[in-house]
């Protein structure tokens, strides 16, 4: 007997198939397909009165923490997590102890998400053991499941193994995600450098550490021919950088992250380690840029780089505290004050949070053609909520946002046509 | 001053908290106690029965027996941990190496720490009362207060001086409590050094940032220099002691260009030769020796207000 859900009077927002339009959406056995003029008996139906109905969210950049730091977050509580901030899937980075640079590993986190409530696309390193020498296996890497490579958490120091992986990375027909740091100017920095840094006396990261690495990327793959992918870009310069390269038609592709477009190094006063992550909060003009960056689509995609850390790791001196905030829950209400803002589209949300991973990572979803996956998010625009640490889904709580009014969230999340968030209130 | 007036801090994290209101007021206390230090009998029982931890992860001589000897004169019972006998050596965290502290009622706990914030976060977690001693490269108030105090006494003021601070201004604690300390009461303050040696966003404290160390000391009231750390390995920021010596040290030379009754300062511990010539560390003009003084006093001083500035805590 085949399973049948009917979202009812959604504005249903798909930019893939250029939609935007009151109307039903009918999931069947977990794909979309064609709204019939019956509806059949059995049918599972929700009446959205104007309630968005969008792709599911895709998050390209998160930590899982499993294996090996289990105590921070599961493949399974991240997953939820995840659903609970809209999320259908994810891209879990391969930092993980051990790390996933090898076909077992990959196989372990595929296992362990079978049941998970979303769709986790595991990256394997870059290099082997993400050790910064040596190539990780790319072509049982991806037979394995792996969607793209990264040693994120690290930058690749050495500039020819960055060559060699972005060149050997499109052999595999696998993305090479970026994560763009100068370490010699970045080291034992603990947030952004200058003014407020001064003022607390702690050691400062600037900007050129990010901007540098970025001009290196870019020029590897004008160089190579090969695709990379920018991960969490938090700064203008490397925003323009991107942007200049892009109208040269170097095949680069761009993430930033809510906490780049919605808080400032400010938000580190009072030695908050809930706002220490790698790269750090920079200053307003970096927040604008970001955001102009988002509007003109120098940023293809907007990712959270949820790094879920206990308290073990974050109540502790500033210096010593862990880099990384959780983002799942959060990522699409702050998206969402961007297009109150008016600084993007609903339109353009869509395509930063859904679309556009999909087709970077070249994962299923990110449209609601009929055929498609049943990977549904219903959006609430309206919806008012108080973000506390008790509400948390995930298993870490490490959020600068805890305590914040947010507005508009998901309210029901379908993971081929089965619900895996449901807070529909009416 | 004000008759409605209270010292209102519970804890001193930084010279960033204090009004110039406060200020006045600890340099008042502090002079008023200054005198008992020139007793026969150094000793008042205004804390008496209050236990004061000195709790200090860095090694300090200077900080830690003046405070030391602050709660002694003010007849505290004082206890003194240091980084390698604290269970720190153990693995404990911060938090609760203070906690179990903090089970044993200490009154106040003095720290010394080397991560910036420390102090605030140990507000977070205990009762006592929190001294910052130095933390990180961020604050070290009881430093500023004592400088503050010791040009008070030469100068009869502070509003109107020019201050000249040479040295490592990024890496100093003491530079950022005295640049704040004395923006505050309306002194020029002047930096300078060898731009490795400048955070950026100084000037938004209220310092001016100038090119030579001859443009800093030029008419300068007050002439401090700051101790040279030894190089770092993964950050060159000068290339010898020799050459920071020749070109920012110190010396009679520089301070020619500067008031005829200049003050040269410095927060030690000293390394002659290098920031400041000998000559001039014990030269006319020289208030080091009085910094050391005024800093047993300032930290009497803080003892007692941060105890809610009460004459003797058992006056059943």
């Amino acid at each position: 007997m085949s399973e049948i859900t009917i979202l009812q009077n959604g504005r249903i927002i798909d930019p893939a198939n250029k939609v935007d339009q009151r109307g039903d959406l009918w999931l069947r056995d977990g794909r979309v397909v064609a709204p019939e003029s019956l509806v059949p008996e059995g049918a599972r139906r929700f009446d959205l009165q104007g309630k968005w109905v969008v792709p599911g969210l895709i998050d390209m950049h998160v930590h899982l923490r499993e294996p090996g730091e289990e105590y921070k977050e599961t493949i399974t509580s991240g997953a939820r997590a995840a659903a609970a901030g809209g999320f259908t899937a994810v891209a879990c980075m391969p930092n993980t102890k051990p790390v996933n640079d090898t076909a077992a590993v990959t196989r372990f986190i595929l296992e362990q998400a079978v049941h998970a409530s979303a769709r986790v696309y595991p990256v394997g390193t870059i290099s082997k053991g993400g050790g910064g020498t040596g190539l990780a296996e790319y072509g049982e890497l991806k037979a394995a499941g792996v969607v793209a490579v990264s040693d994120d958490g690290q930058p690749v120091v050495d500039s020819q193994l960055m060559r060699r992986a972005m060149e050997y990375a499109a052999s595999h027909g696998l993305l090479v995600i970026s994560h763009s740091e100068e370490i010699a100017l970045s080291r034992n920095g603990v947030m952004n450098e200058g003014q407020v840094s001064t003022r607390l006396g702690l050691r400062g990261i600037p900007c050129a550490a990010e901007s540098i690495m970025v001009y290196r990327e870019l020029a590897l793959a004008e160089l190579t021919g090969a695709r990379v992918h920018i991960a969490h870009v938090s700064t203008g310069a490397a925003t323009d950088l991107i942007r200049q390269a892009k109208k040269r038609g170097v095949r680069v592709t761009a993430e930033t992250t809510p906490h780049y477009f919605t808080l400032t190094e400010e938000a580190v006063v009072g030695y908050n380690t809930n706002a220490k992550m790698n790269p750090p909060l920079r200053v307003e003009e970096d927040r604008q840029a970001i955001r102009v960056g988002l509007q003109d689509g120098t940023f293809d995609a907007i990712a959270t780089d949820h790094a879920p850390h206990s308290v073990l790791e974050k109540q502790v001196e500033f210096d010593r505290a862990a880099n990384g905030i959780i983002g799942l829950e959060t990522s699409l209400p702050l998206t969402l004050a961007l297009v109150r803002a008016g600084v993007i589209s609903e339109t353009r949300l869509v395509e930063l949070m859904s679309t556009a991973p999909a087709r970077i990572l070249s994962v299923p979803g990110g449209s609601l053609a009929i055929g498609e996956v049943a990977d549904v998010t219903v959006i609430d625009p309206e919806r008012r909520f108080h973000f506390t640490e008790e509400g948390v889904v995930s298993q870490s709580k490490n959020s600068p946002f805890l305590g914040w009014q947010l507005q508009g969230k998901a309210v029901l999340t379908l993971l081929g046509g089965r619900i895996t968030y449901n807070d529909l209130q009416d | 001053m004000n008759k409605e007036y209270r010292f209102q801090h519970k804890h001193l994290l930084g010279m960033e908290q204090l009004s110039v209101e406060d200020i006045l007021y600890v340099l008042s206390i502090a002079r008023s106690f200054k005198e008992i230090s020139a007793r026969p009998i150094k000793k008042v029982p205004t804390l008496r029965g209050k236990t004061i931890i000195n709790f200090f992860f860095e090694p300090s001589t200077r900080t830690r027996l003046s405070f030391e000897i602050a709660a002694k004169r003010m007849s505290a019972d004082t206890f003194n941990i240091s980084a390698s006998t604290s269970s720190a050596q153990k693995g404990e965290t911060l938090i609760d190496t203070a906690r179990n502290l903090e089970a044993m009622s200490p009154d106040i706990i003095i720290l010394r720490h080397p991560n910036s914030g420390s102090p605030l976060l140990l507000t977070q977690h205990v009762n006592a009362a929190i001294i910052n001693a130095g933390d990180g490269t961020h604050e070290h108030p009881s430093q500023g207060l004592l400088d503050l105090m010791t040009v008070m006494e030469h100068k009869g003021r502070i509003e109107g001086l020019t201050i000249a601070i040479i040295g490592d201004i990024t890496h100093s604690r003491v530079a950022h409590s005295d640049i704040i300390g004395f923006v505050r009461l309306g002194a020029q303050v002047r930096v300078a050094g060898p731009a490795t040696f400048m955070p950026p966003g100084i000037e938004s404290l209220g310092a001016q940032v100038c090119a030579t160390a001859a443009q800093a000391v030029a008419g300068a009231d007050v002439v401090m220099a700051l101790r040279i750390q030894q190089e770092r390995q993964h950050d060159p920021l000068i290339p010898s002691l020799r050459e920071y010596a020749r070109f920012y040290g110190v010396n009679r030379k520089l301070l020619e260009l500067a008031k005829k009754d200049v003050l040269v300062m410095h927060p030690g511990p000293i390394n002659r030769g290098v920031e400041m010539s000998p000559d001039v560390a014990d030269g006319t003009g020289s208030v080091i020796l009085d910094q050391v003084a005024n800093g047993v006093a300032v930290r009497m001083a803080l003892l007692y207000l941060v105890m809610g500035g009460e004459k003797g805590g058992d006056t059943q």
